[in-house]
């Protein structure tokens, strides 16, 4: 895919030596209503050089993006071109500027192929000019050294090679600086390291490049000048000489500073932000292992086989079993079947085949109040979607599951004061920050809404608990938060799957791995030292040793 | 979720979005009457003393209430659980055709209150059976129930007439229309006036109703089916039983309304006889939030306009019609001042 011999293409070359600013942001502010997103941020950007923006989830850098990708206006200050003042109203003319932006999510259209995806960002009344677009195809593909084939549908490949095509159509029109907001979110491990060479290349090239992250170690592995952004403000810079003659833990000292306040300056790492540090780190905060495996399954899935669903992995003979107070992680990219396997187990989804016991009764036709009865737990990834009801109450979420149970329904009838009084008590006991039991749960925080899943589904009668991506879009402080709750759970006997994307976590706190690879379950590991290695191998879907 | 504490708190603004969007309809409405060079003051007044000062006019205002009161229950059920009913006029016709059917039938052998009670429940029943095919297309194949109850409220009013004129025609009469049931064997009037009882069942039904929705885990589970049906399938709730028992509540309370305007006002139904009520309160239940105490209020006002409008029309000369301008207009300020209401409120809020 990479290849380093052909270094030919069109050159943007940057004269070595003094630094040149490609953009500039000059004391820019964005408020949203209640809160300031940006405050007199002021940032160059340079030619030939990989600036990483770091900061936690609200400290600003998607509102940064979204201001040079024409979304979103500045209240104050300036934007500064090539040296000069502009007004970036609209994305369109922010490619017309030569800024190209890449997001999280990726935002081709699959029916159509790679070559299509590209043209369709052309004028309304041009034709298509098939011809010249292969031709600026082929230089990108020289660029940034794919192999991608034109005429391939976009549904057929990978999630890597999709954004290998989003950054052709960010550098369509011209290179001259790329915005990637945190790219590495949905690669593997090999998808990783071929966006860092090819952004490398890039740089040589003199492009500029953003890159957004919350991982410490990708922003010492790519970048070459570090900004820390913290609560709308740009915290501080690490300058390139000064990042290169740094050693590391130097590095994670003066970011961690940046990240968490002047504050916890010379107290670093303090006791406060350990946990933190540990996903920042991706250091394992092991836990004691101590599962009796001795005695027979919490739950045992038998070659489990799911309905293909419209765009949705189905589940091909999966068989797993999981013991008491047990944490098994399932790893593997997004949309190999995780979702069916979550939901299958949940009740929420049937089965085609296969067969599911819990504490050795078969509960392969239970739904999922049956299920829910006997203490198997569900936190979806979809919080907001099918988690809870974004306009009803939190107190109304809290027993969303639990509708005409007692003791808060007796003969159907709904006991307001006593679901009430029981809300209060959970949103003190979990922390939940909310105005009231009557606010509506859409109206809060990501990590807040979390809260309100984990209280519901982490209570004192679970006793399997499947938990699905549960730190996905949550700040340091609350991806910490999840997991001790987690960890909490399965000390207490709970038994524990764990699903998600991110491998670091996945070997913090879980006593085996899976990876599930094609609506596979690729192979289980054991959480040992050397666990990371051989889970990255299972993802790519080398057989299990 | 509404609670008496929320209630407490949200009347006086619940008030304010109410009378100052009813209030600027009012004002719109009088000066499109204006540029049309009628006197709206002569319009408005008329509408009032026909519909509520006078008492005739009032009693007729009030027995009008009946099926729409009726209808609006229906609907409220339907439309919090997500569920577009749109097809009350046919389940309202055919259950007034077969009640008005049955009960002439029916009135010699049984007594009157039973026959009453055994014409309802049938009514209800047809109402109910006529959303069968829109709820199991709905449930099973999430197939868009905006258009199947639209479609079988067309063949609906259709079949209520080929019915009339075909089968259960009055061969004693010129025009079309089925037996008459006579005036004794009518739902018993309220103390001397011309106000039949169904309004008190209709009453009920909307509080009823009301309580369900808000105090019931039933309800409750109808809530969650129609604010996040992935929410009811991931709490697992039987989204396709209780999409089909909407249905059949839904309609079964506008077919219950078709039954009482039979069975108290008119004694026989028609041919082409279709007052159209299932699409005219549609816009009643938003106005009220789909809470039941509101809708009252709202039947009240509109029912008062629709009686009052139908005289005043003739006298002040513009068409009968006007009377849906006026609920237009209502409807559109009423989203402008929810729209400014929130929008003013963000800032401090969030």
């Amino acid at each position: 895919m990479i290849n380093d011999a052909t270094q030919a293409g069109q050159s943007t070359e940057a004269p070595r030596g003094a630094p040149i600013a490609v953009a500039a942001l000059r004391q820019v502010t964005k408020r949203f209503p209640g809160i300031v997103a940006l405050d007199r941020v002021s940032l160059e950007f340079h030619a030939g050089e990989i600036h990483v923006l770091l900061g936690e989830n609200g400290a600003g850098k998607s509102t940064l993006v979204s201001l040079l990708a024409g979304m979103q206006r500045p209240d104050e200050g300036e934007i500064v071109i090539g040296g000069l003042p502009v007004v970036i109203d609209s994305p369109r003319r922010s490619m017309d500027l030569g800024i190209g932006a890449v997001f999280q999510r990726v935002l081709l259209v699959p029916s159509l192929t790679v070559i299509e995806n590209l043209m369709l960002g052309g004028s309304w009344l041009r034709s298509l000019a098939r011809g010249a677009a292969l031709r600026r195809f082929d230089e990108l593909s020289v660029l940034l050294g794919t192999r991608i084939d034109p005429d391939a549908p976009v549904s057929g490949l990978s999630l890597g090679e999709q954004q290998q095509v989003e950054i052709m159509r960010a550098l369509w029109r011209d290179e001259k600086l790329l915005l990637l907001d945190e790219p590495t979110s949905m690669l593997t491990p090999q998808g990783v390291a071929d966006l860092g060479r090819m952004m490398r290349r890039l740089k040589e090239k003199g492009v500029a490049l953003i890159l957004v992250t919350h991982k410490l170690l990708e922003a010492y592995e790519f970048g070459d000048r570090i900004s820390v952004l913290r609560l709308g403000k740009v915290a501080g810079d690490i300058e390139p000489q000064r990042l290169q003659t740094m050693s590391e833990a130097e590095r994670t000292e003066t970011v961690i500073r940046l990240m968490f306040g002047a504050a916890d300056a010379g107290a670093v790492p303090d006791k406060g932000h350990e946990g933190e540090l540990a996903i920042l780190l991706g250091r394992k905060l092991r836990r004691a292992n101590s599962v009796d495996r001795s005695k027979p399954a919490t739950l045992s899935a038998r070659a489990l086989v799911t309905m293909p669903d419209f765009a949705e992995t189905p589940l091909h003979a999966v068989s797993f079993e999981l013991w008491a107070g047990e944490v098994l992680g399932i790893a593997g990219v997004d949309g190999n079947g995780q979702k069916h396997l979550a939901e299958v187990l949940a009740g929420q989804r049937s089965l085609r085949q296969g067969r599911l016991e819990l504490a050795g009764s078969d509960i392969t036709w239970g739904r999922v109040p049956e299920r829910r009865q006997r203490g198997i737990r569900y936190v979806t990834d979809d919080r907001l979607g099918e988690g809870t009801v974004g306009t009803f109450s939190v107190a109304t979420n809290l027993v969303l599951k639990e509708i005409g149970a007692l003791p808060f329904w007796r003969h159907g009838i709904s006991d307001w004061p006593l679901i009430h009084q029981s809300a209060r008590e959970q949103i003190l006991r979990n922390d939940i920050r909310t105005t009231s039991e009557l606010t509506p749960v859409g109206k809060l925080s990501g990590g807040n809404v979390q809260k309100v899943l984990l209280a519901r589904e982490l209570d004192a009668e679970a006793n399997v608990a499947i938990l699905n991506k549960p730190t996905y879009g949550l700040d340091l402080h609350n991806q910490r938060l999840a997991l001790d709750r987690i960890v909490a759970a399965a000390a207490r006997g709970v038994a524990v799957i764990v699903i998600s994307t991110d491998l670091d976590e996945l070997l913090e706190i879980s006593d085996r791995v899976g990876v599930m690879f094609q609506g596979s379950l690729a192979g289980i590991v054991e959480n040992d030292d050397d666990a990371g290695g051989k889970v990255r191998r299972l993802m790519t879907g080398a057989a299990a040793e | 979720m509404s609670t008496r504490g929320d209630m407490a708190a949200g009347l006086k603004t619940t008030l304010q979005r109410v009378l100052i969007p009813v209030a600027m309809a009012l004002v719109v409405g009088g000066l499109i009457l204006l540029v049309l060079g009628k006197d709206p003051l002569d319009y408005y007044g008329f509408v009032l003393q026909r519909s509520l000062l006078r008492w005739g006019g009032a009693q007729e205002t009030v027995t009008r209430m009946a099926p729409l009161l009726l209808i609006a229950a229906g609907l409220i059920v339907a439309f919090r659980a997500g569920i577009w009913n749109l097809g009350g006029d046919g389940q309202f016709l055919l259950a007034a055709v077969a009640s008005a059917a049955l009960a002439p039938a029916l009135a010699a052998d049984l007594p009157r209150a039973l026959n009453l009670v055994v014409c309802m429940i049938v009514g209800a029943l047809v109402g109910a059976l006529w959303s069968v095919i829109p709820a199991m297309l709905k449930a099973r194949y999430g197939i868009n129930e905006i258009i199947t109850t639209l479609m079988m409220s067309f063949l609906g009013t259709s079949l209520a007439n080929v019915l009339i004129k075909l089968v259960l025609r009055d061969p004693d009469t010129t025009v079309p229309q089925t037996r008459s049931l006579g005036v004794d064997d009518r739902l018993p009037r309220l103390f001397g006036t011309t106000i039949h009882s169904g309004l008190v069942l209709a009453i009920l039904a909307v509080i009823l109703v009301h309580l369900m929705m808000t105090r019931t885990a039933f309800g409750l589970k109808l809530q969650v089916l129609g604010a996040n049906r992935a929410a009811a399938v991931h709490a697992g709730l039987r989204v396709e039983r209780l999409t089909i028992i909407a249905f059949a509540l839904s309609a079964g309370l506008i077919g219950l309304a078709g039954a009482v305007e039979v069975l108290g006002v008119w004694g026989s139904v028609r041919a082409d006889w279709n007052p159209a009520f299932g699409l005219l309160v549609v816009p009643l239940v938003f106005l009220a939030r789909f809470n039941g105490y509101a809708v009252i209020g709202f039947t009240l006002f509109f029912s008062a306009l629709m009686v009052g409008g139908e005289s005043a029309a003739r006298r002040v000369g513009v068409p009968q019609h006007y009377v849906l301008v006026l609920v237009a207009l209502l409807l559109l300020f009423l989203a402008l001042v929810e729209y400014l209401d929130q929008s003013r409120r963000k800032p401090s809020a969030a």
